[in-house]
Order: C-alpha cells, then sequence, then structure tokens
C-alpha cells in the first residue's frame, strides 16, 4: 500500500519517455486504458503503490482507420465507440460482437479490446476474435514500433511481450477481402455479465461455389492462453462448411483445447463445448460470407 | 370482513412513500453514515475452515499508525453464546472468514495494515465440509461438546438437533399404493444476495450510551442481541434502522454491531465498519444445503397413501438450520393420511446458516414436488389434476397439526389449470414443469401509533423496518381505516426510543401483524374522534358514527350539525382534550397460510447444458392485495431468486473449506436478460383472522421455482437430474451419461 501517481501523456512519445522515466526512477508503472480489469485489481488483488499512465490521450492509440487494405484499431478506443461503427461492424462482426461481449454498456463506455488484450486473461474474450481475423499487435517501443501477431502477445497467465516501457499502441488487421467473414461466441452460464467458460472464434473465406478457401480457427478459455487450430481451420479449408466440415473442426478444437477444471466449469465440459462453439462460429461465420 | 366492492384504498397501486429518495440516491442506506472523528472497524477473518485458535497477539496492531483500538475474543469475557462466538471466535475458529479481531483506525488503509500486523496462532483441524462428512461414524466433530438433542448418553455428534412428524401407519399406507416413488436429492447451501452488504456506525457517549444505525431487518432484535453479546442492558442501546437495501431474512440477525460498539467505548469516538462482497459471502448466514430423501405412495386414481421425507440440513458452524419449517412444509398442501417426517440439524464448517425467504422450505419441497412429478408421470396425470385431487383445504389437518382455515390452494391450481400460459402448448423442444409452494406465515408482536396533525394529515409510526414497499402498505390500510386519502397519510419507520417494540420484518408478518396494529391505532383514533364530535354536539358518544373520514350523528338521531372531518376534529383538538393519538400493540394470532402453484416452460441446449427460462408463471393466495404491485413484486423477485437457485447458485468449496465463488461474478444470480417476465395471477382467498383478509406474501414466492424447473427439465430430457443446481456442466454430464 502507498501512494499512486497517475499520467496522461498525449503522444506515442510523451508516453514512452514516461515509462522510461518510471523505470529510470525505480517506480512501477502501469498502462491504464478503459481501467475496467485495472481499477478492479488495484482495489482488490494488487494493492501496490504504482504510476498509472493513461493511454486514453495518446493520439495513435485513438486512431481507427479503415483503409481499403488495412484496418488499424486503437487500443485506447472505447468498445462502445466501435460499436457505433456501421462499417467495423459489416465487415469485422466477429471482433465487433466479442467487444460487445465484455461488460455492460457503461463498462464499454471505457473498456477496449487492446486493454482485454494486454490483461492477458485465459479468457479475454477479444483475444481469439483478434487471433481469427489475423490482427497484429503494434507496440510503441523505444527503438520504433515493433509488431507482433496476436497468437504471440500474450505469454501466460496475465503476463505478455510487453517489456515495462513499452505499449500496445493498436491493431492492425487485414481488410476481409471478398466473402470474408468472421464470428466469435463464448459460453457463459448466464446471458451477460459473465466470464467465458470457454470461447471460439472464426474467420473464413468462401469462393464464389460457397467453398472455404481460407480459415482461421482460435479458442479462448481452454488453455493458458488463446490458442489457434489449425486442424479445425484445415477442416473447413476445400470444403462448403457443411455439417461434416463442422464437425470434424469441432473435433479439432476438443483435441487441441488444455483447459482445467475450476469453479467455472471442468476438463471434460470446456472440452467438449469448445467444440460446439467452434461448429456454432463457424456456421455463423459462414453464412455471414455467403450473405457478402 | 370487508369487501372488495367497499375498499377504496386497499388494491390501489400508488408510489410508495421512500420510491422518490431511492431512484434519486437520497435514500440513507447502512453504509451512508458519516460523523466527525469517526474510526474505520476492519475485521481479521479466519484463513482456516477449521482451526484451534493458540493465541492472539494485537501488540503490533495495537502500535500502528493510525489505529486507536484493536480487539479479539479475549476482549468479550464471560460464557459466550453461539452468537457471541459467531461474531467473534474466541477457542476455535469454525468457517473460512470466521472473525478473530478487529480493529479501529482512522482510515481504511490504516485499518487494514494493522490486520496484517495481528498474530494468530491456530492448530488447523481436518474440515467437515458435508452433510455425508459430518453424519458418518466417526466423523470429525465441529463441536466436540454437542450431543444430539442434549442427549449426553449417547457420544458427541455433528447432528445438534433431530425433528419428526408422524401420522398414521406408514407401512400400511404404502401398501395400499399402486404406485411408489422414491428419491433422493440434494441442494447446494445458497445465499439471499442482497445488494446493500452489511454496514454500521456505532458510537458510545460519556454516559455509556451506545447508538447504532445499521441496516437490518429487525432494530428491536439488533438492540437485544448486542445487549446480549456485550452484557449490556438493552435500554442503554438505541437502534436506528437505514434504509435496507434488501435482506430476504439474512439481516435478522447481527455481525458487526458488538465489534462497533465495544470498539467506540474503548476509544470514544465512533466507529463505522462495513462488510465487502466476499465478507458477505464469507461470513454472513446463507441457507442450508441439503441432502433430502422423498418417497410417495397413490392409489391408480391418483390418491395418495402414504408418503415420507428424510431431511438433512447443513446448520453451518452452530445449531439452527430450518429443520422445523422443512418439516413442516414438505406435505403441509396435501391430505396425506400415512406420513412419516424427519428432520436433521447437522454442523458443518461453514458459516452459520440464517434465515432465506422461506427458510427450509424450498429445499425440502424440491424433493417432495419433483417425486410427486414422478408420481404424475407414473399415474399418466396431468401434474395439476394430481395435486387438485389430493389438495389440502380448509379443515384438513396440517402434518404439524393444526387444522387449516380457509386457505387458497385449490384455488391457485385451479387458475393455473385455465392460465392462458398453461392452455398454451409447451414451446417445441422445450418441457414444462409444474410445483406447489407453501408457507405457514407468522404473526409476533407488533406495535404502532398514528398521530394526527393539526391539518389532519395522519402520521404512522411502526417498528417494522421497509423490504418490500410496507409503509405504503401502512399508509393503505391506515386510510382505508380512517376513510382519508392514501396523500394524507405517511407512514414511518421509528427507531427504538421513538415507537414501540416490533419483532423482525420476517415471516412475512409485517403487512398481517404490523398492519393489524396500525388498524387498530386507526380504530383507537376513530373512537376518540367520534367522543371529541359527541362532546362538540352534545351528544352520547354511541350517537357519533365515523362514516367516509368523517364523524356524522347516527342514523335516527336528531341533531342539526355538520359533520366532522378528521381536519376539523384535529384543529379543535385543543378544546376537546388535547392532540389526536392512536396507539395499538398485540400478538398478532391467525397468520393465514400462503400457497402458491408455479409452472415453467424451459428449454435446454442439449450440447452445452444451459437451461433457458422461456416463461414462468406464478399463481399465489395473497388474503388480500393491499399494495397489488408489491404483491406481484414479491412473487417475481422470489421466482427469480428460486429460479436462480435451481440454475446455478452455489456455495463452491475447495479441499480446505475455502469458498471458491465469494462475489457475485461465480456466485450466479440471474441476470435480468436471462429471466423472461415472471407472469404473476393473485388470488384472495381473505385470512380470516385479518380484518381486510391479509396473508403473509413474501417468502411462498421462491418456494416452488426450484422443482418447476426441475420438472420442466425433466420434461424435456425424459429423465430426472434430481441435484441442483441445474448448472450447465452438472446438465449436460447427465446428458453425456445417459447417451453413453
Amino acid at each position: 500500500m502507498g501512494a499512486y501517481a497517475y499520467r496522461a501523456p498525449s503522444s506515442v512519445e510523451e508516453a514512452l519517455s514516461t515509462l522510461a522515466a518510471e523505470a529510470a526512477a525505480g517506480n512501477r508503472a502501469q498502462m491504464l486504458a478503459g481501467g475496467t480489469d485495472v481499477m478492479v485489481q488495484m482495489r482488490s488483488i494488487d494493492k501496490g503503490p504504482r504510476t498509472f499512465v493513461d493511454v486514453k490521450h495518446v493520439a495513435e492509440a485513438n486512431e481507427l482507420c479503415i483503409g481499403t487494405d488495412e484496418v488499424f484499431i486503437g487500443a485506447a478506443i472505447a468498445s462502445a465507440v466501435l460499436n457505433e461503427s456501421q462499417e467495423l461492424k459489416s465487415i469485422l462482426p466477429g471482433l465487433i460482437e466479442a467487444a460487445d461481449l465484455i461488460g455492460s454498456t457503461q463498462i464499454q463506455g471505457r473498456a477496449t479490446i487492446g486493454g482485454n488484450l494486454c490483461n492477458s486473461s485465459p479468457a479475454g474474450d477479444t483475444i481469439p476474435a483478434l487471433i481469427a481475423c489475423g490482427a497484429v499487435c503494434v507496440i510503441a517501443s523505444s527503438g520504433g514500433n515493433r509488431e507482433v501477431p496476436t497468437e504471440d502477445f500474450v505469454t501466460g497467465v496475465g503476463t505478455n511481450v510487453l517489456e515495462p516501457t513499452e505499449f500496445l499502441v493498436g491493431f492492425k488487421i487485414p481488410r476481409p477481402k471478398g466473402r470474408t467473414s468472421d464470428a466469435y461466441l463464448r459460453f457463459i452460464p448466464r446471458t451477460e455479465m459473465d466470464i467465458a467458460v470457454c470461447g471460439a472464434g472464426v474467420a473464413l473465406t468462401l469462393d464464389d461455389s460457397g467453398v472455404c478457401t481460407a480459415a482461421k480457427v482460435s479458442i479462448g478459455a481452454v488453455a493458458i492462453t488463446a490458442l489457434v487450430v489449425p486442424d479445425a481451420a484445415a477442416a473447413l479449408v476445400g470444403t462448403t462448411v457443411d455439417d461434416a466440415a463442422l464437425a470434424a473442426a469441432a473435433d479439432a478444437s476438443s483435441a487441441l483445447a488444455k483447459p482445467i477444471t475450476d469453479k467455472r466449469g471442468t476438463v471434460e465440459y470446456r472440452r467438449k463445448v469448445v467444440g460446439v462453439l467452434t461448429k456454432r462460429a463457424a456456421a455463423i461465420a459462414r453464412d455471414r460470407a455467403l450473405a457478402l | 370482513m370487508a369487501e372488495a366492492v367497499d375498499l377504496k384504498a386497499i388494491g390501489t397501486r400508488p408510489v410508495r412513500p421512500d420510491g422518490i429518495e431511492k431512484v434519486t440516491g437520497r435514500a440513507a442506506f447502512g453504509a451512508d453514515l458519516h460523523l466527525p472523528n469517526m474510526l474505520h472497524g476492519k475485521v481479521l477473518r479466519s484463513p482456516y475452515a477449521h482451526a484451534r485458535i493458540k493465541s492472539v497477539d494485537l501488540t503490533r496492531a495495537r502500535a500502528a499508525e493510525g489505529v486507536l483500538a484493536a480487539i479479539s475474543g479475549a476482549d468479550f469475557p464471560g460464557n459466550a453464546s453461539d452468537l457471541g462466538k459467531n461474531v467473534i471466535a474466541r477457542d476455535k475458529v469454525l468457517y473460512h472468514g470466521h472473525a478473530v479481531a478487529a480493529v479501529a483506525a482512522k482510515t481504511q488503509l490504516q485499518a487494514d495494515v494493522a490486520l496484517d500486523l495481528i498474530e494468530v496462532e491456530y492448530e488447523v483441524l481436518e474440515p467437515v465440509m458435508s452433510l455425508d462428512q459430518a453424519m458418518a461414524e466417526g466423523a470429525t466433530l465441529v463441536n466436540e461438546t454437542q450431543h444430539t438433542n442434549g442427549d449426553t448418553s449417547k457420544p458427541p455428534s455433528n447432528v445438534a438437533a433431530t425433528q419428526r412428524f408422524e401420522r398414521g401407519d406408514l407401512e400400511a399406507g404404502f401398501a395400499q399404493a399402486d404406485v411408489i416413488v422414491e428419491g433422493e436429492y440434494r441442494v447446494p447451501m445458497a445465499h439471499q444476495g442482497y445488494i446493500e452488504p452489511h454496514a454500521c456506525t456505532a458510537t458510545v457517549n460519556e454516559d455509556g450510551k451506545a447508538t447504532v444505525w445499521c441496516c437490518t431487518q429487525g432494530h428491536f432484535d439488533v438492540r437485544s442481541l448486542t445487549a446480549q453479546v456485550l452484557g449490556e442492558r438493552v435500554g442503554n442501546i438505541k437502534v436506528i434502522p437505514s434504509e435496507i437495501g434488501g435482506g430476504f431474512g439474512g439481516k435478522t440477525t447481527i455481525y458487526l454491531e458488538p465489534l462497533a460498539v465495544k470498539m467506540s467505548q474503548m476509544t470514544g469516538r465512533p466507529v463505522k465498519m462495513t462488510m465487502s462482497r466476499e465478507d458477505v459471502f464469507r461470513a454472513t448466514g446463507p441457507t442450508s444445503g441439503t441432502w433430502c430423501k422423498a418417497k410417495i405412495g397413490a392409489k391408480k386414481d391418483g390418491t395418495f397413501t402414504a408418503a415420507s421425507a428424510w431431511l438433512a440440513y447443513e446448520a453451518g458452524a452452530f445449531p439452527g438450520a430450518p429443520i422445523g419449517p422443512g418439516c413442516m412444509s414438505v406435505l403441509a398442501p396435501y391430505e396425506v393420511p400415512n406420513l412419516v417426517i424427519e428432520g436433521n440439524d447437522v454442523l458443518v464448517n461453514k458459516p452459520k446458516v440464517c434465515a432465506y425467504r422461506a427458510p427450509g422450505a424450498p429445499q425440502s419441497m424440491h424433493a417432495m414436488e419433483c417425486a410427486i412429478d414422478e408420481l404424475a408421470r407414473k399415474l399418466d396425470m396431468d401434474p395439476i389434476d394430481l395435486r387438485l385431487k389430493n389438495a389440502a383445504g380448509e379443515g384438513t389437518v396440517a402434518p404439524y397439526g393444526p387444522r387449516f382455515p380457509a386457505i387458497g390452494l385449490r384455488e391457485c391450481l385451479e387458475a393455473a389449470k385455465v392460465h392462458p400460459n398453461y392452455l398454451a402448448p409447451v414451446p417445441e423442444g422445450g418441457g414444462r414443469g409444474v410445483a406447489v409452494g407453501f408457507w405457514f406465515n407468522i404473526g409476533m408482536q407488533s406495535s404502532a401509533e398514528v398521530r394526527i396533525a393539526e391539518d389532519g394529515m395522519v402520521t404512522v409510526m411502526e417498528g417494522s423496518p421497509d423490504i418490500g414497499g410496507s409503509r405504503a402498505s401502512m399508509a393503505l390500510m391506515a386510510a382505508e381505516t380512517l376513510g382519508v386519502p392514501y396523500d394524507q397519510v405517511k407512514a414511518h419507520v421509528g427507531d427504538t426510543e421513538s415507537t414501540g417494540f416490533c419483532n423482525v420484518t420476517g415471516g412475512s408478518r409485517t403487512t398481517f401483524a404490523t398492519g393489524m396494529a396500525v388498524i387498530q391505532a386507526c380504530e383507537d383514533i376513530i373512537a376518540q374522534c367520534r367522543q371529541r364530535a359527541a362532546l362538540t354536539w352534545d351528544l352520547d358518544e354511541e350517537q357519533v358514527d365515523w362514516v367516509d373520514g368523517e364523524a356524522v350523528p347516527k342514523p335516527g338521531v336528531n341533531a342539526d350539525v355538520n359533520p366532522l372531518s378528521l381536519a376539523n376534529i384535529a384543529r379543535g383538538a385543543g378544546r376537546t382534550g388535547g392532540p389526536l393519538l392512536g396507539r395499538a400493540s398485540l400478538n398478532a394470532q391467525g397468520a393465514g397460510a400462503s400457497f402458491s402453484c408455479n409452472f415453467t416452460d424451459t428449454k435446454v441446449d442439449t450440447e452445452t447444458g444451459k437451461v433457458d427460462v422461456l416463461s414462468f408463471t406464478a399463481v399465489q393466495d395473497a388474503g388480500r392485495a393491499i399494495h397489488p404491485s408489491y404483491v406481484e413484486g414479491q412473487m417475481q423477485g422470489g421466482a427469480v431468486q428460486g429460479i436462480g437457485w435451481a440454475l446455478n447458485e452455489e456455495y463452491i468449496y475447495d479441499a480446505d473449506g475455502v469458498m471458491e465463488n465469494a462475489g457475485f461474478l461465480d456466485y450466479r444470480v440471474p441476470v435480468a436478460s436471462d429471466m423472461p417476465m415472471i407472469d404473476t395471477e393473485i388470488i384472495e382467498v381473505p385470512n380470516p383472522f385479518h380484518p381486510y383478509g391479509v396473508r403473509g406474501v413474501g417468502e411462498t414466492p421462491i418456494v416452488a421455482p426450484l422443482a418447476a424447473v426441475s420438472n420442466a427439465v425433466r420434461d424435456q430430457l425424459g429423465f430426472r437430474i434430481p441435484d441442483l443446481p441445474l448448472s450447465p456442466p452438472r446438465v449436460l454430464e447427465a446428458i453425456d451419461e445417459r447417451e453413453g
């Protein structure tokens, strides 16, 4: 217990120099986005002194750019803002629905997908969705920006590749082309205000005849980090994403899952249901792609 | 008794007097009091579920910055009662979260730091965490000196007490049956889940008089219980109840108050103590986890011939599981000629249970209502018809003794049978479940005062904390009795020194019993008004009537006078004998049992095990609905709590007896979007023992939903999952096992 300090840099440069100065002074610095995890943790499990560095005022982290080849989503943009972009919702419906699953409407006024990733919970809802749509993390570092695929960002429960002097600026996502769409589903015992027992994100591309030409499947809350499931994607590619392909994708997710038994579910339960979610998310992504 | 057609105020739906303050955030709840120089008290809680306390060293905590007091069980000398030991542990800690010590400091942070400086040495013991473990031969004892029913000729046991009801010849009854159903059902420990955590502030002045502000369902009980734990005189403690953010029975005891008073005595400063949500889960009284065996037999035509129930209820750390009400309720809705009902009150290393809405009834009736559902299937009878065939009515002798006066079970069942939701087909792929609920309701002691201001405004003062709109109900009954408009009446809940004694708001007694006191106090006012009018008119009191809020000469009395309203009489009260003050106090008799019939349509996602509640219909006898919106609110709230308990709510413990889900994230009460609209239908079979026919309505609503949901899931799946909650992992596992 002790003092808390708060800094609100307005640029990447200023944020990096703030982080460097705090590190040099031997202070603990923690990036703050929506605060919907950090504030709760500060009041309950991690009360130690630190300097909060608020990313919400960093200009680059608030950029939203929907280009012809690439989408950039700043790490500080509130989920509610993303949810209001009809264009984003139409091209990345799975990612936006994942963001929309986190917290209530009020919470979404603060919460960010960047914060969700940096919190690095195994159950973070946007993580499998980001992985599925091929998001790359843009990390501000003293030597310039570095880029890390989302599936390589989280290293363990609550840990990630960020150095104490680095922070996440945003995500680069290839703009979906042609009949490409995505979907994310999570399982919770309630309808909202809960944490995923397991989750599955699927992005896929169909050709003119409805045959899947590319797919990426990622599952959450069934291992210490979200997992990419290459076998599930392989089961979908080359098919019309029919029941047999869906069943095979489900089996692939169940097979790869390495869940634990805890108060939210058993190993057996998670293993089975993550397959069910994979199948259902893939069917939704297929139907969305077909409608394009 | 007044008939419905004569009623002007009762049965209307005015805005509750506390509504505006609550929706604007102005209402003051337990934690909202701030006093100058106030200290913050915090509790050190046991990290073990079961351990002997070898020593508690407060030296370092007392020396810490900002700390003005630190106490442990040693600061409460004398033989401690179970209540005293629950407030602060003495020789043993009996559950994870049991209070061991407390500190008071100038800031919350300083108090937190001080807690870390308290040194407690424990000898860790094996925790007793289940009924099976507690009741097994040679079980570790939660209390080494406890003998069942106090019988010291037998060895000590975790079973604190047993209860038994018996009628007829059970074996002969089952021998007469054509069909018998038997099952075992478990219901998990569940918390009331009130939104407001416990909070209190105490200040002790130089005369040694203590004032306590707290959120409670009964401030007179807080006064007597706090006095008992502290060894103080009741008269030295004044308790002021705040607004209350839910209780459901859980705020009928004390946890923090003696600690706050003690530390205020020691420091001469006010001490405020509030619980976190985690404290609430770990250290306050939930209701019992249970293990029930139910058996019931019937003839081919559905007539019950015999039934038995064996109930084991977790008491937590100290005796007092609600086995009495569990036994009373289990077969109360039915005519059963031969029965045996047995209950066991069993200690385990979990928090001491407290009342929770119809304490004990949901668990035992879940078992029997599931068994009756199976019986209806075997008999190929509609589940409502089977219940109608055996329904208790006026004159039925309840299993626990008394003969029922007029009751509304049959009316509820008949209304359910023709309800549009019941006539509608079961949704495609889903299931429908029916169950009956019951609560006997209680009377107990209440007082009320009615004061008339000089302009005729009516102030009702009573001592029942308002947890469900009771101030509105009191004002409606006063308005009805006096014959004045609702907005001429304001009802208030007084503190222990400004109003007469009232027992707790619990047992669904307030509208019935305190309401009766309010009515009698109003009748006292009417008698005084007739006397004052007689004096004014130079008539005899017997020649004056009270009609529609006015004194008038009785028909045939020859007097050329204008009627005198309450305001007329109040304005001239100084000339006719002084202010108008009506009073009544009573120990209310004749609380009327309230029965219900609930049915629900559910759909199980057979790939995930998730149960969706598609519709839920609650039909209940209110006797007379004073404020129908609040009766419906009780029915809906109870249904949602029952559904939550049926589907997801449970205490999850690790191997060491530590609760793993001490928060609303993982102790899953339903959120609004989980629930369909709870449809309600109020039945009114008046209680003959209340002036307006009131029965208590607050508790019955939580009783039937557990079995109704279980029966609906059974209807869809084709097999029974006997244990609750019907959480997704349990349901999916059962489906997978069934499918091999």
